[in-house]
């Protein structure tokens, strides 16, 4: 038998949390070491199973001494280390994230934590004007960088545009895209390693797509749905929930989620089926599971039809 | 790695592109083998997509395709980089784009009348000639502010140009295929040059002066002593007088040199680079340009010494893709070093190598950020990355790297020719040596000046000659579009860092532009505004949709808005990006706004800030 | 391996290991999620080789391909193991004290020059000798393998001499060094641990220790015959001797899968009595006299399952099962309490505390830890045992543990289904990412990757040669049947190899060509090398010239 020793124990750090003083495990991320300490901290773009990319910057906490605010996601501890995760500084930059993406997002299918954050922070973004009426469709992918209309002010300029059906797989609805370049690296290198989609533009017409936004079947796109897995705001979905959610008998409240195993190859991945009426509706994998990391194959994830009647 | 390409096949011309630059595609039609050293040769991806757009305007489906397999980068990676950079075009583009600048200092210059000539004239920017060939559209700052206006020629397949300053005929024969106008003298660019003193100023003492063509000249003016003397003292001798010369950076963070240069000299991993940032895009700054036109055989002595001291091989400068005149003197000078052997396996014979590579930018003000500029080099989009690590640290290549402006390079000759005390010496206590200052705008003598710190505003102004053609002082921008507004009974605040910090204000890369009563202040805002709405890299919330809306804010204040109600939420807008931006472009993204509206230089001057402290 | 039979790694250690060798497998279609942990371990600096006949898209990943002909693996396995003995790369202290047979092994792969090799295989000598090197100085080294191994008439022999390579270099027993068996289907490996193969009880028993078999005697109460049973191709051959007359066949669908696949069907077809228990009516259902429609195991009854790295894992119910349709568990238990045995009530759980009573390597997997741990990896035979990440551990130790591993002098031998001027192409088979054997589970979904019909693959300058147009139907001929297929082109095959998968068979009935020609050893057929010609068939039909320049993707049009 064999007991496998991977690296060395970690040291403990000393690191002060809004006045309370604790000891966390050297190269632990603040963010870890807060959801250690029970501090709650809202986060758009981290993902347990994904690199940091720190973009949103919704998770930005103080450090003593520092000009800027700090991600916490990506930022490690450090011994000494003096960090506020409420202060005014805080909380404004939080308040402000949220309220220029939802200014500019459609949120609406946002996990109840993050809507949870806006009201928190007191998010209005009604503040910015009504919003700009939709792009039309393919306006936004042929966007040129450096160049933009100047605007009047009289509306907020939004990313809304039309939804993207190319297959029976998935849905793309990138009005309700926050750019947490999630999609991009679980297609990239964190996990497929296909990179379907990359971000393309820049600035505020920085948008998620394929080479020249060709359609998804013509790119090199292997329907892994990882993309799918690990976006926020339901921008990206399996075509068999959003079909449910158009004719309104998308219902959470009559659904069960049980993990099992895929019945395909002998990797052995983890599946959590959510079922409703004896049907599965969508397929995930834990994103703490260590086959996995939450990651699956076209098979694994949209392989089920099989078992539907 | 399994790549996906569609079907699309490069012209003729596209091809010969790419054959020029990349290693020849395999014979069996097989594609690039995967592996380490496929994914190695990422770092090629700017340059083939700008040689292809060299070549012929735009880049193609079927040139990115064949980019794509022969460096085994996937298309849609490929494309979001080809679309992150202005200069670039995914679409079809005519051959020939003048870029007129429209930006702050060519404002004060005509620049509004030139572009109104170019529109009866040519047509609406960005539409096409009536043949296909030729196009202009408005552009950023070019770096070109003391010969306002300014244009920019991009022309594929023959060499780009530039007239400045610039009338509607001059665009015109750039877009007709003709020879560019000669540029003016190197003292239009640097007024000193003239003057008496000229030859004595430690940085630009040569221009205008030794030939900027020519190695021997360089040589016959005592260029390359510097190099020896570094040699003699070691890198070790001289990391301890770039310490005592107590030398700070000039791109704007003024940062220690020596502290970089040692934490990069004694970094255990190796290799180590040396990079120049030459991406000089700060609306209102030209030293760069000017220096490395006038004077390339310093820079990269001063890079050669870069190399030496840190224990670096390989250098790179990554040189704004706007500059062609430059591009073109550094091309010849690397060229000619490396034939006499002071670029290569043993510079100098003095038993170590050292070699350079330029690479152009592509339009985009973010690359001038370091670790952004770090990504474009390995041929990723200009995102800059998340500070820890440094570059001092993870830099190129993920190998500590050190980053240093031109102006910074080539103050260190000066550093060692004088030794490090003597340096420390001059200008102010807190701020070491000379400064290069690019004064622009509404003065008499617009050009690059070179001054001890603690020269103060006025005396700059009235080196530069004085506000031109009796207008009055309305308000100086220090630092450029990330910068701060002076009022005029502020000039005479000594130019130091430590003075402008006190007056927050923000010395930044040495812009020093002046607006008189004739010009219109909140349009210059709202210019700048437009700026980085424009340049914002995307990455990060609070700058992308920041940035629009301060552009959406301030057109609704220009327009008559409330302004305790914008102005309060140009505040709050002004504190998130400042706080919690990724880098120094959100940062200083609301900087010159926030500065004159504290300022009161403009009607709406500042308010109470009830719903801003409300929020906190 | 060296007794159990199972991989001696884990994913982990994929991730952790510096280079990765995988033979015979196209992991990043067959194995996509394993492929997740290669690829983890390609950014963090680790080398990939593919050993492969066709460059395929794992290839596409590799710091080195070696492009074999089919079948040639022993020839190439043991140049490599020559080669890192010429060399003195190899690891004298570990073969010392932890192997047998070596002297034996040096002799045998003595023929096996470089050179010798390069014609054999047709492997340039400077890749052979650098897969050598490279294999046998890293520090950790991960060897895998897949179908390509095993579904050769020399499958045992090819398996052996992979092994070889990793007792010479020390590359198992140790974190991220091992061999690692990639298993084609999602219950492979746990179906061998259940004692589903001809001469294993549960937990690698052989069945014909009597005392180790009185144990099961006893808890079962019944007598087991002492002798090993027939595997899979010996009861094709069985059922044409006739010794063979009725079939219980549960979830598997042999009038597609097998090798001669119209052979197979018309044995099939004689039986007196076939019964068929699966999920569909599968073409093998169809023949079928009595047809049990089952629940799907994974998400429609409960159970485990045991995974590429030994780890057992739990299915669970999600579903109700359609119609009639009743766990596989519950018809045998009825069939049994007809055939007058009653073990009912049955429940998975019940059936699996029966079995980890007696299987000492699944005894500390209790459901309870099995849900806590996510999983065990065997052995572990008790319910404090954490599971074993990796295997041999003990042939590090010092002095050795337990028996020596025993290198195997192999010796190369030619695929039966020779390539000669009838049959002048080698046709090799597969799967694809979106699909899955005989597409009865994976025919179902929309991938929008399947764009076109299933066709034979060729490589360009086949199809040139033969002046055939993509698209083009042909007429596909073995030594056993022919089909009529339309071609498509594909730059991963070299000239005088074809392609093809046995995802559909309604549109390419694939085995309708394959050599049931199977291993003695294991029973295994020659799947990956028929001879075949093709021919073309009458009118000209419109197509693009297949060495068009350029086709688009990196593999040239989409396969399928």
């Amino acid at each position: 038998m064999s007991a496998v020793l991977v690296g060395l124990p970690k040291r403990l750090v000393t690191v002060e949390v809004d006045g309370q003083s604790v000891r966390v495990p050297e190269g632990q991320t603040l963010l870890e070491a807060l959801r250690g300490q029970g501090v709650a901290t809202p986060t758009l773009c981290y993902l347990e199973n994904l690199a940091p990319v720190n973009a949103c910057r919704v998770c930005v906490v103080e450090v003593a001494g520092q000009r800027t605010l700090a991600p916490a996601c990506s930022r490690p501890v450090e011994e000494g280390m003096v960090v506020a995760t409420d202060s005014p500084r805080v909380r404004h930059s939080r308040k402000m994230v949220l309220e220029l993406l939802a200014s500019s997002v459609d949120l609406s299918l946002a996990d109840d934590e993050i809507k949870g954050w806006m009201a928190t922070y007191g998010v209005a973004p009604e503040r910015y004007g009504p919003p700009a009426p939709p792009a039309a469709a393919g306006e936004r992918d042929r966007r040129r960088a450096g160049h933009h209309e100047p605007p009047d002010g009289s509306v907020a300029a939004t990313v809304a545009q039309p939804v993207k059906i190319q297959d029976d797989l998935y849905v793309r609805d990138y009005s309700k895209c926050i750019l947490c370049y999630k999609c991009v690296e679980a297609c990239g290198e964190d996990a497929q390693n296909t990179f379907a989609i990359a971000v393309a533009g820049r600035g505020f017409d920085a948008r998620i797509a394929t080479e020249f936004d060709v359609e998804l079947p013509d790119s090199a796109c292997v329907y892994c749905g990882n993309c799918v897995g690990v976006c926020p705001t339901g921008a990206l979905m399996p075509k068999s929930e959003w079909d449910l959610r158009q004719s309104g008998q998308w219902r959470p409240d009559d659904q069960q989620v049980t993990e099992t195993i895929c019945s395909f190859c002998g990797v052995g991945c983890p599946l959590e089926l959510t079922v409703q009426d004896n049907r599965i509706v969508r397929v995930d994998s834990p994103l703490d599971h260590d086959i996995t990391r939450g990651h699956l194959c076209v098979k694994g994830r949209f392989g089920f039809e099989h078992v539907q009647h | 790695m399994d790549l996906h390409l569609r079907d699309a096949a490069p012209t003729e011309a596209e091809r010969a592109a790419i054959d020029g630059l990349l290693e020849p595609a395999s014979a069996d039609l097989q594609p690039a083998p995967g592996g380490a050293h496929a994914r190695a040769q990422r770092h090629l991806l700017l340059p083939a997509l700008q040689a292809v757009s060299d070549a012929v305007g735009w880049v193609s489906e079927g040139a990115l395709n064949e980019i794509c397999r022969r460096l085994t980068v996937p298309p849609a990676d490929a494309h979001g980089v080809l679309s992150f950079y202005a200069l670039l075009s995914d679409r079809p583009r005519p051959a020939r784009v003048a870029h007129v600048c429209d930006d702050l200092a060519c404002q004060t210059a005509g620049a509004e009348e030139l572009a109104g000539d170019l529109e009866a004239q040519l047509g609406p920017a960005g539409v096409a000639s009536d043949d296909g060939t030729a196009t202009w559209e408005r552009s950023p700052c070019l770096g070109l502010c003391d010969r306002a206006p300014a244009v920019w020629a991009q022309r594929a397949g023959e060499p780009d140009a530039v007239a400045a300053p610039a009338l509607a005929d001059d665009v015109r024969t750039l877009l007709d295929g003709g020879k560019p106008p000669a540029p003016p003298p190197a003292s239009r660019s640097v007024p000193q040059a003239d003057d008496s003193a000229g030859g004595d100023l430690p940085m630009l003492r040569r221009v205008g002066r030794v030939d900027p063509e020519s190695l021997d000249a360089y040589r016959a003016a005592g260029g390359f002593e510097v190099l020896r003397r570094a040699v003699d003292l070691g890198p070790d001798g001289v990391l301890r007088e770039l310490t005592d010369s107590e030398l700070a950076g000039r791109g704007g963070a003024a940062f220690p040199t020596g502290v970089k240069w040692r934490a990069v000299a004694t970094a255990a991993v190796r290799p180590h680079y040396v990079v120049a940032n030459a991406d000089e895009s700060e609306p209102g700054t030209f030293k760069d340009r000017v220096v490395l036109e006038q004077d390339p055989f310093a820079f990269i002595e001063a890079m050669i010494i870069a190399g030496y001291t840190t224990g670096s091989e390989r250098g790179y400068v990554y040189l704004r893709g706007e500059y062609p005149l430059a591009l073109a003197r550094l091309d010849s000078a690397i060229a000619q070093c490396r034939d006499r052997g002071l670029l290569g396996a043993d510079v100098l014979g003095a038993g170590f190598a050292f070699d350079l590579e330029v690479r152009r930018g592509a339009g985009a003000y973010i690359c001038g950020e370091e670790t952004a500029l770090i990504e474009s080099i390995e041929g990723k989009r200009g995102e800059p990355r998340n500070k820890p690590p440094f570059p001092t640290q993870v830099g190129l290549f993920g190998q500590p790297t050190a980053v240093n402006n031109v102006e910074t390079l080539v103050a260190i000759l000066d550093v060692l020719a004088r030794g490090g005390p003597e340096y420390a010496a001059r200008g102010s206590p807190r701020s070491s040596g000379t400064k290069l200052f690019c004064v622009s705008g509404c003065v008499a003598r617009p050009g690059l000046y070179e001054v001890e710190f603690g020269v103060t505003v006025a005396e700059l102004l009235e080196l530069a000659g004085g506000i031109a053609d009796g207008g009055e002082l309305q308000a100086i921008l220090l630092g450029g579009a990330a910068g701060t507004f002076l009022r005029p009974e502020q000039i005479d605040l000594p130019l130091t860092f430590e003075d402008a910090r006190e007056a927050k204000q923000a010395l930044g890369s040495g812009v020093v532009m002046v607006f008189d009563d004739r010009v219109d202040l909140p349009a210059m805002l709202q210019r700048i505004a437009a700026f980085f709405r424009d340049e914002s890299c995307g990455q990060c919330v609070p700058c992308r949709v920041g940035t629009v809306r301060q552009e959406e804010s301030l057109a609704r204040l220009v327009a008559g808005g409330d302004p305790v109600v914008e102005v309060g939420l140009l505040d709050e807008l002004a504190r998130v990006m400042a706080d919690a931006s990724i880098c120094g472009l959100g940062h200083t993204a609301p900087s010159a706004l926030r500065s004159a509206i504290d300022q009161q230089l403009v009607p709406w001057g500042r308010h109470d800030q009830a719903d801003g402290e409300e929020a906190r | 391996m060296f007794g159990a039979g199972g991989g001696t790694t884990s994913y982990e250690e994929v991730e952790q290991t510096d280079l990765v060798i995988l033979w015979g497998s196209n992991a990043r279609e067959t194995h996509p999620i394993f492929f997740h942990h290669v690829l983890q371990a390609i950014h963090r600096g680790a080398r990939l080789h593919v050993v492969d006949p066709r460059r395929t898209s794992s290839a596409a990943w590799a710091d080195s391909w070696l492009g074999l002909e089919v079948g040639s693996d022993i020839a190439l396995a043991n140049a490599v193991g020559r080669e890192i003995l010429a060399q003195g790369l190899h690891n004298r202290t570990f073969i010392e004290r932890a192997t047998t047979g070596f002297e034996e092994y040096a002799a045998a792969v003595e023929p096996y020059t470089l050179k010798e090799a390069e014609r054999q295989t047709g492997v340039p000598a400077e890749q052979i000798a650098e897969l050598a090197h490279t294999y046998a100085t890293a520090d950790r080294a991960v060897l895998c393998w897949t179908l390509g191994i095993t579904e050769h008439h020399n499958a045992v022999d090819n398996v052996r001499a992979l092994i070889n390579l990793a007792l010479l270099t020390g590359h198992v027993g140790r974190f991220g060094s091992g061999l690692s068996p990639l298993r084609g289907q999602n219950n492979v490996q746990g179906g061998g641990d259940m004692g589903a193969i001809p001469n294993k009880l549960p937990g690698f028993v052989d069945v014909t220790d009597d005392v180790e078999r009185a144990r099961f005697e006893t808890a079962y109460g019944t007598a087991l015959p002492p002798e090993r049973g027939w595997h899979l191709s010996q009861m094709f051959d069985a059922m044409e001797q006739g010794a063979l007359r009725t079939l219980y066949v549960l979830g598997e669908n042999p009038a597609d899968s097998e090798a001669d696949a119209g052979h197979a069907r018309a044995l099939l077809s004689g039986l007196d009595h076939l019964v068929v228990q699966d999920i569909f009516l599968t073409r093998t259902a169809e023949l079928a006299d009595v047809v049990l429609p089952a629940a799907a195991d994974w998400c429609e009854s409960e159970g485990t399952v045991t995974n590429s790295e030994r780890r057992v894992q739990r299915l669970r119910k999600a579903l109700d099962p359609p119609g009639q349709a009743r766990p596989d568990l519950e018809i045998l238990a009825d069939v049994a309490a007809r055939l007058g045995h009653d073990w009912r009530p049955v429940t998975a759980e019940g059936v699996w505390d029966e079995l980890r009573s007696l299987s000492r390597m699944h005894g500390g997997m209790s459901y309870a830890r099995l849900d806590e741990h996510r999983g065990l990896r065997w052995p572990c035979p008790d319910e404090d045992h954490p599971g074993t990440q990796f295997l041999h551990a003990r042939l590090w130790e010092q002095p050795r543990q337990g028996p020596p591993a025993a290198f195997a002098a192999v010796e190369f031998v030619p695929p039966l289904d020779v390539v000669d001027e009838d049959y002048p192409l080698r046709l090799t088979t597969g799967r694809r990412l979106d699909s899955y054997n005989t597409g009865v589970q994976s025919g179902g979904f929309a991938s929008p990757m399947r764009k076109r019909r299933e066709s034979l693959l060729l490589a360009p300058e086949d199809g040139r040669r033969l002046d055939l147009a993509d698209g083009e139907v042909v007429r596909v001929v073995s030594r056993r049947g022919h089909i009529d297929a339309p071609v498509a082109f594909d730059r991963a095959l070299r000239p005088g190899l074809a392609f093809a998968t046995l995802h559909t068979a309604s549109e390419l009935d694939t085995n309708v060509l394959t050599n049931d020609a199977w291993d003695p050893k294991s029973g295994t057929a020659e799947f990956k090398a028929t001879a075949i010609r093709v021919e073309k068939r009458g009118a000209e039909q419109p197509g693009r010239d297949p060495l068009a320049e350029p086709t688009g993707g990196a593999f040239g049009p989409a396969p399928a």
